[in-house]
């Protein structure tokens, strides 16, 4: 049964779009690398260039539509769903955004339709056994299916137990949750286990968060800027030998785009 | 499976050489032959690279998380099992190592740590017994000579140096190391904090850091071939990424286009060699898939050289019939035998009142030292032979993969959010990179249920830790925490206990042997020119010919060998015999 409250996403995706209008862009300078010449794609595309140097750009047009924002695999339930538990695994606080601000939710589901979801480079054929820990993934299931299957199970005991839809609970429901998921408790899902599960969930949520932003998450860079990393930068060799954290304004690989 | 239904394979021109995977040794040996004037045929089951391809290399997620540069599994894996008792199963997915795929092969995707390995490694056995007496060798260690000594390999190692242009520290120097005819051609890469501290409290401890030799290049290089490549900018995009400023020495910035200027190179991607034909003692030729049309094909060669990743070239002989398997029963036979790894032991300091820019680096940026390495201290004591360098690296700490935590916190949830964050450039790792000897129990040899795309068995890996692992872990392990206390971390934590061999985290992409090179044909698959014993116009050249692995990272060495083989090969087109 189909559970759309367009309201409460919706609110979100404007919050998000205001703060598009504060990026900043770093742009490449030539002298950064002192006359050395640089090889390889950047030194053919980018006029022999490192992209360090700081200069700001002008501001982005007002709050463009984030046109990625919408589902490739999910359907509303399961975005829901997704989205919850996400925000659950790392949850908003007084140091930055949760998952549903980075649009975890969304990078979850373009990651089902891709490739990885479907296990495309990964040897599928058989005969399946389920062998021992150490020889590693042995599921005839891809990972798309292990997550739906795991997010029905969500559903399925968030409504055995407390009568409601798992994104409907208390956050302290749902990480009551989560916890006999990761543990196991005795719950039975088809073709796979809630650890399984719980694990491979959680691995695309910190993926999420520290992606480049253009799979989806990470919305903003603000992943990155929690954590002072940079993202995607050309050349460090003027700070590499310094002392303590250095601080550099993170870009994305949208940047090599904007050239 | 999608084999395509052939009659009869497409007979192609009969060709010099032919060699199969253009990775570091095919790449080295075809610029080295085409030089010389030989036509030669280079075949490579994956794509072409190069530089160009990288203008989005600094994706994480795509190159690191989702393996770009990495063989497709669907096509062909291994398969892996601890102990006979179990039935093995298929590498499904990337884990424990990540194999290479494309022109340049694992060449373009490594790190650039660039160590010789030790006058000790190649003489191993006779040095442990003249040392400490045969009884030190447990009986299932296949402990043995390589047939070829320190001294004989170095003018080649020196060759390799100077076509990678690897940065050095002119200071490393013997005993714990084996003797340079040259200086390294380039200087040394910069330090950080991190390397810094390390090489202050090492110092402190006794021992003897340098700065690791790197092939991400410390200035700008030309090399005796004529490549001119620019300096690496610490951007710290390299191990399971392609540099996209052709900084870190790769066959395809550096070997494979002096081979291609001659003319005499011939490229064929997206060919996919099945069998190694041969006749009386003789190769005649491969078979080989076009992976894009499916049509197969028949490439007559005088000389046929394999030179793919490790399993591939075990799992060509054993497919072909060349060689003999190793018998893990009886311990004779060759092929598969001496399969070894890495011993990856450490320690992880966390730092309450200290930030450190570890998301800046290079894939070699690090201090290594050998005091604990090799035979470089006395083992009368130890329950294990050998050892590991003893390193601290700063390759750049990527948000997705690098994400340290104390003990015992939580893996999700807002407490595992603030410790993500507070610790995120708080921790500092020291590696000891441990030697992994060969055993008796430990062998590839023919899976007899798993097949690849192309109707081809999959080879089986058979290997598990033993008990000169778990000690020489334990040792090391100590020892790399007790350097992390000297570099003043608040906790500890150390890494330096082993159970079982398990293919799911991510290890070390150090795989050896399975065609091991030595003096004596009933215990070697190759001699020291890397000629088969049992089929004189095959070479077989790389990681595979180790016969034990070292505390090193294996690249340096497989360069080496690469360029004895081509002087090999060079010799034997010329007066066809064999070689030793």
């Amino acid at each position: 049964m189909p559970n759309y409250r367009g309201g409460t996403f919706v609110s979100e995706l404007n919050k998000q779009a205001q703060d598009n209008s504060r990026r900043a862009f770093l742009k490449t300078s030539g002298a950064a690398l002192g006359g050395v010449v640089v090889g390889g794609v950047f030194g053919k595309m980018l006029g022999g260039g490192s992209r360090n140097a700081v200069v700001p750009a002008a501001p982005e047009h007002q709050a463009a539509a984030d046109y990625n924002q919408a589902l490739m695999f999910f359907n509303q339930e399961q975005f829901q769903v997704a989205q919850a538990a996400a925000e659950r695994i790392f949850p908003k606080d007084e140091q930055g955004p949760g998952a549903m601000e980075l649009g975890v939710a969304y990078f979850i589901d373009h990651q089902m339709a891709s490739p990885w979801g479907y296990n495309g480079k990964d040897y599928m054929s058989g005969p399946f056994e389920k062998g021992v820990p150490t020889q590693g993934y042995q599921s005839r299931l891809t990972r798309n299916q292990i997550i739906t299957i795991g997010m029905q199970g969500l559903q399925d005991y968030s409504k055995q137990k407390y009568q409601k839809n798992f994104f409907e609970l208390t956050p302290e429901q749902q990480d009551e949750t989560l916890k006999a998921f990761e543990k196991g408790d005795g719950i039975k899902l088809p073709g796979t286990t809630p650890q399984e599960f719980f694990s491979l969930f959680r691995t695309f949520t910190i993926e999420g968060v520290y992606a480049d932003p253009m799979y989806g998450g990470n919305k903003d860079m603000a992943g990155w800027k929690m954590r002072s990393f940079p993202g995607n930068q050309g050349n460090y060799t003027e700070h590499i030998e310094k002392t303590g954290l250095v601080k550099i304004a993170p870009q994305s690989l949208h940047d090599h785009m904007s050239h | 499976m999608e084999k395509e239904k052939t009659d009869m394979a497409n007979q192609l021109p009969k060709v010099p050489v032919v060699i199969v995977g253009m990775g570091w040794a095919g790449g080295i040996i075809a610029s080295e032959l085409t030089k010389q004037g030989t036509k030669v045929v280079g075949l490579e089951r994956g794509k072409v690279r190069s530089t160009e391809d990288y203008f989005m290399a600094h994706d994480e997620l795509r190159y690191a998380q989702r393996y770009e540069m990495m063989q497709d599994l669907s096509k062909d894996t291994v398969t892996v099992r601890n102990n006979e008792k179990q039935t093995a199963l298929p590498y499904r997915s990337h884990g424990s190592f990540l194999l290479g795929d494309g022109l340049g092969g694992a060449g373009s995707h490594w790190n650039g740590q660039s160590l010789r390995f030790l006058p000790y490694d190649f003489e191993i056995r006779s040095q442990t017994i003249k040392r400490y007496g045969e009884q030190k060798i447990p009986a299932d260690m296949q402990l043995q000579d390589w047939g070829i000594t320190y001294d004989q390999l170095e003018p080649y190692f020196t060759q390799y140096e100077y076509m990678a242009g690897i940065s050095g520290d002119p200071d490393l120097e013997p005993p714990m190391v084996g003797k340079r005819s040259k200086p390294f051609p380039t200087p040394p890469m910069k330090k950080t904090e991190s390397m810094k501290m390390f090489e202050e409290a090492a110092k402190k401890l006794g021992y003897h850091p340098y700065n690791m030799p790197s092939a991400n290049l410390s200035e700008q290089y030309k090399n005796p071939d004529g490549i001119e490549r620019a300096a690496c900018q610490y951007c710290a995009f390299c191990e399971r990424f392609g540099c996209e400023y052709g900084a870190k020495a790769d066959p395809v910035v550096t070997v494979i286009p002096v081979a291609q200027k001659t003319g005499n190179l011939e490229i064929r991607t997206h060919s996919n060699v099945t069998k190694v034909i041969h006749t009386n003692g003789k190769a005649t030729g491969v078979v080989y898939v076009d992976t894009i049309t499916g049509e197969e094909f028949e490439q007559p060669a005088d000389v046929v050289i394999l030179t793919s990743y490790l399993f591939n070239n075990v799992k060509l002989l054993l497919n072909s019939k060349l060689g003999k398997p190793y018998d893990p029963k009886t311990g004779t036979g060759v092929v598969g035998k001496n399969y070894c790894y890495q011993v990856n032991a450490g320690a992880t300091g966390f730092f309450d009142d200290k930030e450190f820019s570890t998301f800046m680096g290079a894939g070699a940026l690090g201090i290594e030292a050998d005091d604990f390495n090799g035979d470089n201290f006395d083992h009368t004591n130890e329950k294990f032979l050998h050892g590991a360098g003893m390193r601290i690296t700063q390759s750049g700490a990527r948000p997705i993969g690098s994400n340290p935590l104390p003990k015992n916190t939580p893996s999700w949830g807002k407490e595992f959010k603030t410790a993500n964050l507070k610790y995120a450039n708080r921790a500092l790792s020291i590696g000891a990179q441990g030697s992994s000897l060969p055993f008796k129990t430990n062998y590839l040899d023919v899976d007899p249920t798993y097949k690849d795309a192309y109707g081809m068995p999959l080879v089986r890996m058979t290997f598990d830790w033993t008990e000169q692992d778990k000690a020489l872990m334990k040792f090391q392990g100590a020892k790399a925490g007790e350097i992390m206390k000297g570099m003043g971390a608040t906790t500890v934590t150390v890494n330096d206990t082993l159970t079982n061999y398990n293919v799911v985290p991510y290890g070390s992409t150090h795989n050896t042997g399975g065609t091991v090179m030595g003096a004596d044909p009933a215990t070697s698959v190759v001699n020291n020119y890397l000629q088969m014993w049992d089929a004189e116009n095959v070479f077989i050249v790389g990681a595979s010919n180790f016969a034990h692995n070292s505390g090193y990272n294996p690249t340096a060495t497989v360069g080496a060998l690469s360029y004895r083989a081509a002087e090999g090969i060079a010799k034997y087109l010329k007066q066809p015999v064999k070689l030793v």
